[in-house]
């Protein structure tokens, strides 16, 4: 059995709940141009009422980092406890930090 | 005819226009030629059966014989249902199905957004409520036409083919009768003969943007808003109201 993928190029969607939050990774369709993207993404992410603004990028536009490098990259800020924020109070009111 | 038969008469159009068009949508469910596009399709059927619904409910409480929107979707037969021809025309192939939406969208964005100014307050409010989703149909479908046209052979010739068997059904939907002489007269209902010309343009430009061409002076089917049919819709309504019809007020 081939294991082809024959669908269209594969696209990864971020969707933004409301104004000024950020855009979150929702999932990931299939389209051949950036209408049906965004039209594919509307139908299958946003029919609940999840968001008032779509991202769509083509998925092999996008540059991962390695598993191989995850010591390199992210070990050596385990040991570094004084980068976290955490020694000043949040004003009260503050929502988004 | 008086204006609340006429009204009633207009009301049953509206949804049967709907559900027709709903049912043809669902029976997609499971065969779309994409999994996004199976969820797409299914969600406007979804939408034309919710747009369905509020009109039949309005068309019970006119009739007032206290029967529900639900009897009237599953209980009338074929010569009394009023949607228009196209509608209830096979789905065919992918092209023939979003060319059905493509002409029928058009159109019904026009109708509705004439509606908006009704007279009759509710069909107004309805129309306002419909027309977001009915501007996403057309938006979905004619986006789909532009690249069939656009796009491999087969895909040009297969939306050709549609455009030959859909086109002799459009003129039904512009086809008015005495329901709308009484109700254009009180501002309720809108005069479809304007609606042509606008209905004509966009469908063109959209059409010459596919390298698509209609085929002049074929024969027009009509009848629809008046109860006459094509074959296709009985069988749809034998298997739509099954249920209804061997449980009658079946719920679950």
């Amino acid at each position: 059995m081939s294991t082809t993928d024959n669908q269209l190029p594969l696209w990864e969607v971020f969707i933004q709940s409301k104004s000024g939050t950020p855009h979150k990774h929702a999932g990931s369709i299939h389209a051949s141009d950036k209408n049906m993207a965004l039209e594919n993404a509307r139908d299958i992410y946003t029919r609940r009422g999840e968001g008032r603004n779509i991202w769509v990028v083509l998925s092999d536009q996008i540059a991962a980092s390695k598993t191989e490098d995850e010591a390199e990259f992210f070990d050596p800020a385990d040991d570094k406890v004084y980068r976290h924020p955490t020694f000043y109070k949040v004003p009260e009111g503050v929502k988004h930090m | 005819m008086n204006t609340k038969q006429a009204l009633y008469n207009y009301c049953l159009r509206l949804a049967d226009n709907n559900l027709i068009a709903g049912q043809r949508l669902a029976e997609w469910c499971s065969n779309g030629p994409i999994l996004e596009e199976d969820l797409a399709m299914t969600n406007f059927g979804l939408d034309y059966l919710g747009q369905a619904e509020f009109h039949y409910d309005y068309a019970a409480e006119l009739e007032g014989k206290n029967r529900s929107g639900d009897e009237l979707a599953f209980t009338r037969s074929e010569r009394q249902y009023y949607n228009c021809l196209l509608l209830e025309q096979p789905n065919g192939d992918f092209a023939q199905s979003m060319m059905k939406m493509f002409l029928y969208s058009a159109f019904a964005k026009l109708l509705l957004q004439a509606l908006c100014q009704s007279q009759d307050e509710r069909l107004a409010a309805l129309a306002a409520k419909g027309i977001k989703e009915i501007k996403y149909h057309f938006r979905h479908s004619s986006e789909w036409i532009i690249r069939f046209g656009n796009g491999t052979e087969e895909s040009q010739q297969r939306s050709q083919f549609a455009l030959n068997e859909i086109w002799p059904y459009t003129a039904d939907m512009f086809d008015m009768n005495e329901v709308d002489q009484e109700l254009i007269s009180l501002g309720i209902a809108v005069d479809l003969n304007n609606l042509y010309a606008p209905w004509l343009l966009t469908v063109n430009e959209i059409l010459n943007a596919a390298n698509l061409a209609v085929i002049e002076n074929q024969h027009m089917y009509k009848g629809g808003y008046k109860g006459n049919h094509t074959e296709h819709l009985g069988h749809m309504l034998c298997e739509m109201q099954y249920l209804q019809r061997a449980h009658p007020g079946a719920t679950w």
